[in-house]
């Protein structure tokens, strides 16, 4: 391998040579940067810029590039050299469009510029071309693990663009909870009336695709493996047990109705009131016919109670709202009325909720006659040869009651999304510890699970919230916390037909870009594309366990001496593992704890007396930094004497940073991460959550410094944050201020 | 109880809202409330009717004939289309509550005496007898309705107004003797009664 | 030759010597500077107005109305129906639109007509003077006849109801309709935008059978003028003009208030723009006179 060629190359366009005084930034580069090449170009991202850069490349052996020009984020197209290790020193977004103008701000402006081309060459000096995970995983098969409308929609979808796709269904048939149903509400205008489910077409269509292959009678006993190399053991009912290995899955297990019987109050268990899928297998019964109640009568009145056993605030029920029951009932009542416009309907609600084109359908309804009452039900008995339904009326604000022949309940979906981790891990730990009980409560689960995963963290997805599987909370549907592994449809929230239909399409999607991008050794999302992965020197490692119990996406397995295992494929590489390692031994080739820390100590530090103070500022990539872009942008102007870094996710800030840049004479360090918690935004889900905590035990290490804890702070940023970061910043400089300088100035 | 009204009650026996799409200005769109209220909160008088336009839509639903027939809600309406415009399901509102008000007053079951359903009788007939409003004799007509002594003090109380009208030439006292009106009454007075007679067949009132 | 010519309903209200008789006295004035030639519609009938509802019922409403667009289809054939009167056009107009939409209902209408020898075959026009103003001339085009500026007056445009709602002008908001600002500041004056009771009821004719109420409505469109500087109201509309200045008075003998408010047509306005004086504006017929409007056009 030929030896490292360092070049740096500063622009002076954009005003950045009217601001900044190029020639210094020139010598920083090469004395303090150690740039073996440095050169300067008006308009660098121009074509002849790039050339220049190409040239020294290709012909003058550069292998490490540091572009000191705009931010890492801009001119991303000019800027792509493949074949080389490159850094970026931000000194349009980072120094001259956030400093204040005028000549009284030359000089922190330009000790500014000078500290970044200074971490930019220093970045550079730690940094490797990523070559790629040597250990490709080729498989781009599909799993798809349920038959339902969701299922059978990703399988179908990922056949027809040409990946081969096994669905697996517990059921002798496919179809699931579709298939028992009568219709479907509308999913084409003039959303008016009921529709045919298309089930029947649908799964036909899968049966007879010759990309697909189907199992029936079956559950999948064991998934080993990662992307692009599943090893997925398909158990039949009568034992027989078939070996594939997929790149991906999808999982569309679907729901089950929440209990009827789990509602006495509202008449579950009397003979004339069912829940919605009870009313559809009446439907279905009848045939377009006027619908007969289980005694063969026929259903003359029938009223709907809406929200039966949901929206729960006493704990008893399901807490949540399940999205389709409105405008299932308005289908329902539309059964009865196409069927005679004499049946009296009525529908009792409490907000009438109908996304999508349900509006139309809610309006179909009340044309055809269907009575929509505003109202709480109180209680259901049964009454003469019918039910007698209490509820209060909330627009006339009374107590009131109607008869009915039949009353049907609105109950909601209850997700089949396996065994739920955390009890999981409570009962594995316990059956460690040697309880008999516990061993055998680990078996029973077992057999509740959905993909019995072989990994560490436990054998499903993890779930989200109310037993939902996980999904991304607020950016990225269908993405889970297991790499490779797609939650679609109601498993992953509460919808109705069309939603999950939508769902499973952009999860068969997500499952091809998976099994794509592990075929070449790359990331998965969010860093899509990115060919670094993370680096270990087991020969430090002292088998704490910390990368492998913080990994959000249980990435790493242990071997019998409790060594990590990374699983590369599995990894997202946000580089929590690397935040959380407390001897330092995980690293990326471009994104390393040197690569950081180099940079921290690069910054020139101006003396206590200088009344100038250093703030480091760790910055998350993904939301913070693109908010301090554009508060560039909007040229909204922050404190000179910040230094900002930019990090994979805070999950990946090792604590050694903070000390280093505290010994280094930094005044203080703010860091700047992701909403945490359960409405998170985190792109790793549980990295800014994870540096939260971690740094919430730093104060300890700050007091026998001799340091004020408001020397480190966390803070959680959106990416619409562009200008309350420069708020943060500039109160967080006026607090240091009011500090005073760090004492540990000049020990260094 | 009137003629007109026992003969609505057996036709329709409990039947409100078949009544009211049948009988009443737009009351076909009753159905298609969706009870958001918003009709109710842009109403200038709403702080004053006993039920909302929302209320008295779910009171039709639920077959609370007497309750509606009798509010004197529909006659606090002033015709100014707020609720119209707003309604989300584009109920015409204001037409169905004057409907209401007009079918009440129909059968006889409207409030007696409520005032705008004695000014506006005052207003019809008044129109009705010139073809064109004798805006004097409307005026002197409402502040009489509740009888000469309260009539006396109230038109005393508003003399000022008639007078300052009077001498901006914007009232003419003349009026009380004729004024204004069509050429052609008797045509007009056909047409409206031509109108009445075709109404009243085909809404099924009986003569 | 006149520029243009319509079919003009007045109104009841609009007679002369009845309460808007200075808005015809005015819109005449108005028309004459713009060119505009009205042709009375012959024997015109009253529109039956909301308030008639309660013992008019729907189709005899109408029919007056038809009555109406029958006699003008007649004798002024092929011109559009312009009525000065919110409640007129708004009454015209429903009925239109209700019998464009049902053949059913034209056919009783026409039923009902026949009883006095007429018949209306549809597709009568019917619009607001300030619809024509706004739609046919423009504002640039209103300014051509101007002789005199409205500067330093303060109005508040007071739009109220039936001009606004249910059809609107010129595809204005419903909640803040901006043609009556626009055509203070076309004549120079300044139009105060931010006035929050633009479009509220001043009771219509609930001023007479529910007084209290309408009172209630009449002083807060009053108030808020004063409260953002106005000098003078003016509005489009004669029943909500009557309402908020004849009622000052008597809000202010039972409130305590001292209100003493102006409250004009904007034809009147228009008017002395366009160099008429204050008799052919019709501000002699005002209850609380507009000094500043009679200054200008005594210059």
């Amino acid at each position: 391998m030929a030896d490292n060629k360092f070049a740096a190359y500063i622009c002076s366009g954009c005003g950045l040579g009217d601001q900044l005084d190029i020639k210094t930034l020139e010598k920083i580069a090469l004395k303090e940067g150690k740039m073996q090449v440095v050169k300067s170009h008006p308009f660098l991202c121009n074509a002849e810029g790039v050339q220049m850069i190409n040239d020294d490349v290709e012909k003058e052996g550069v292998t490490h590039v540091c572009i000191a020009a705009c931010s890492r984020r801009s001119k991303t197209e000019a800027f792509h050299f493949p074949t080389v290790a490159m850094s970026r020193a931000n000194l349009r977004e980072g120094v001259i469009w956030v400093v204040a103008a005028g000549e009284a701000h030359d000089e922190v402006r330009q000790e500014m510029a000078d500290d970044y081309v200074r971490m930019g060459c220093a970045e550079l000096k730690k940094m490797k071309l990523p070559a790629g995970n040597p250990d490709k995983a080729h498989s781009k098969r599909i799993l798809v693990v349920g038959g339902g409308m969701s299922g059978l929609t990703a399988a179908f979808e990922a056949a027809e663009a040409g990946y081969e796709t096994l669905v697996v269904e517990k059921q002798a048939q496919l179809g699931g909870w579709a298939a028992n149903l009568w219709k479907r509400v509308p999913f084409k205008a003039p959303y008016t009336e009921p529709q045919d489910t298309g089930l029947a077409d649908l799964a036909a269509k899968v049966g007879s695709h010759p990309l697909i292959k189907v199992h029936l009678n079956s559950t999948v006993a064991e998934t080993a493996g990662a992307p692009g190399r599943f090893a997925v053991k398909i158990a039949q009912e009568s034992g027989a047990v078939t070996e594939e290995t997929v790149g991906a899955i999808v999982q569309a297990t679907g729901f089950t109705g929440y209990d009827i019987a789990k509602l006495p109050e509202l008449g579950g268990g009397q003979a004339n009131v069912v829940d919605q899928a009870g009313l559809e297998s009446m439907a279905r019964a009848a045939n377009g016919a006027t619908i007969k109640r289980a005694d063969g009568k026929d259903v003359k009145s029938v009223v709907f109670l809406q929200c039966a056993g949901q929206r729960d605030d006493s704990g008893k029920h399901l807490p949540y709202c399940s999205g389709h029951c409105c405008a299932t009932s308005i289908k329902q009542a539309m059964y009865f009325k196409n069927a005679n416009p004499d049946i009296d309907t009525v529908v009792v609600y409490q907000d009438l909720r109908v996304p999508g084109m349900g509006e139309d359908f809610y309006r179909s309804a009340q044309e055809k006659g269907v009575t929509f009452t505003k109202g709480k039900a109180s209680g259901v008995e049964s009454s003469g040869n019918g039910c007698k339904v209490s509820f209060r009326d909330l627009i006339l604000d009374e107590e009131t009651s109607i008869n009915a022949d039949l009353v049907v309940l609105a109950t909601g979906q209850v997700p089949s999304a396996g065994v739920e981790l955390d009890a999981w891990t409570e009962v594995t730990n316990a059956a460690d510890g040697g309880s008999a009980e516990a061993k055998q409560q680990k078996i029973v689960m077992h057999k509740s699970s959905v993909l019995n995963l072989t990994y560490r963290q436990g054998p499903d997805l993890p779930q989200f919230k109310y037993g939902f599987a996980d999904s991304h909370f607020i950016c990225f549907p269908y993405e889970t916390r297991r790499t490779g592994i797609y939650a679609a449809g109601p498993v992953r929230r509460p919808m109705d037909l069309l939603q999950a239909t939508e769902d499973a399409t952009g999860a068969a999607l997500k499952a091809i870009q998976a099994v794509e991008n592990a075929s070449l050794g790359r990331a998965a999302h969010p860093r899509s594309g990115d060919l670094s992965y993370p680096l270990v020197r087991l020969e430090g490692c002292t088998q704490c366990k910390r990368c492998t119990v913080e990994c959000p996406f249980g990435a790493i397995d242990e071997d019998e001496k409790r060594f990590p295992v990374f699983n590369e494929q599995r990894c997202r590489r946000c580089g929590t593992c690397m935040g959380a390692c407390p001897v330092r031994v995980i690293s990326f080739e471009n994104y390393s704890v040197d690569t950081v820390g180099s940079q921290i100590k690069a910054v020139d530090m101006p003396d206590e007396f200088s009344e100038r103070p250093r703030i480091l500022i760790l910055a998350c990539e993904n939301d913070a930094y693109p908010a301090l872009d554009m508060a560039g942008l909007s040229r909204t102007v922050y404190s000179a004497f910040v230094r900002v870094i930019p990090v994979r996710c805070l999950g990946s800030v090792n604590t050694i940073w903070i000390t280093d840049a505290l010994n280094s004479g930094f005044d203080g360090v703010m860091m700047m991460g992701c909403k945490k918690g359960d409405d998170y935004q985190c792109h790793f889900v549980k990295g800014s959550e994870l540096a939260h905590y971690r740094m919430s035990k730093i104060g300890d290490t700050l007091t026998q410094l001799g340091l004020e804890p408001e020397r480190v702070v966390t803070q959680e940023v959106a990416i619409t944050d562009n200008q309350r970061v420069v708020t943060l910043i500039n109160d967080y400089v006026a607090q240091i201020n009011e500090l005073g300088m760090s004492p540990m100035k000049g020990f260094n | 109880m009137s003629n007109a009204n026992v003969q609505a009650v057996a036709r329709y026996q409990n039947d409100f809202l078949r009544e009211v799409e049948e009988r009443v200005e737009e009351g076909h769109m009753v159905k298609m409330c969706m009870q958001c209220g918003v009709c109710a909160g842009s109403c200038p008088f709403g702080p004053d009717w006993e039920h909302s336009p929302q209320k008295i839509f779910m009171m039709i639903r639920a077959g609370k004939r007497d309750e509606v027939l009798g509010s004197d809600s529909m006659f606090m309406c002033t015709s100014c289309y707020s609720c119209i415009v707003r309604c989300p399901r584009e109920l015409p509102i204001t037409h169905i509550m004057h409907g209401l008000a007009n079918y009440a007053h129909r059968l006889g079951l409207a409030p007696k005496g409520q005032p705008t359903r004695e000014f506006a009788t005052l207003f019809w007939n008044n129109l009705v007898k010139k073809g064109r409003v004798n805006e004097l004799t409307l005026t002197l007509g409402h502040y009489f309705t509740n009888g000469l002594v309260s009539g006396i003090k109230t038109a005393l109380g508003m003399q000022r107004i008639g007078l300052g009208l009077f001498l901006a030439k914007r009232l003419n006292p003349m009026e009380i003797f004729g004024g204004h009106g069509v050429k052609d009454l008797k045509g007009f007075h056909a047409i409206v009664a031509k109108a009445k007679e075709i109404e009243d067949r085909k809404k099924g009132f009986t003569a | 030759m006149a520029k243009k010519e319509y079919a003009f309903y007045p109104g009841c209200s609009s007679q002369l010597k009845a309460s808007a008789s200075n808005y015809l006295v005015s819109t005449n004035a108005m028309c004459k500077s713009l060119d505009i030639k009205l042709t009375e519609i012959p024997d015109w009938n009253c529109c039956g107005a909301s308030v008639g509802y309660c013992e008019g019922g729907e189709l005899p409403r109408i029919a007056i109305n038809a009555r109406n667009f029958a006699q003008a289809e007649t004798h002024l054939p092929g011109q559009d129906i312009v009525a000065t009167c919110a409640a007129c056009w708004l009454g015209a107009r429903e009925s239109k639109e209700r019998l464009d939409g049902s053949a059913q209902l034209m056919k009783e209408t026409n039923e009902a007509l026949a009883a006095a020898g007429l018949h209306y075959s549809g597709g009568a026009n019917v619009r607001h003077m300030v619809e024509v103003l706004i739609e046919d001339f423009g504002y640039d085009g209103l300014k051509q006849p101007m002789k005199k500026s409205l500067e330093g007056i303060k109005f508040a445009g007071y739009v109220g109801c039936q001009t606004n709602r249910p059809f609107g002008i010129d595809g204005e908001s419903f909640e803040n309709p901006l043609y009556l600002d626009k055509m203070v500041e076309t004549f120079g004056g300044e139009a105060l935008t931010t006035y929050d009771q633009k479009v509220t009821c001043c009771g219509g004719a609930l001023a007479f059978s529910e007084p209290e109420k309408s009172q209630k409505q009449i002083r807060d469109i009053v108030e808020s003028a004063y409260d953002h500087g106005a000098e003078m109201i003016v509005t489009p509309c004669p029943l909500c003009q009557a309402n908020v200045e004849v009622y000052q008075s008597e809000i202010n003998k039972k409130q305590g208030t001292k209100f003493n408010m102006p409250v004009l047509y904007y034809s009147q306005l228009m008017t002395i723009a366009y160099g008429g004086s204050a008799k052919e504006a019709g501000l002699n017929g005002q209850l609380i006179r507009a000094e500043k409007l009679e200054k200008i056009a005594g210059k």
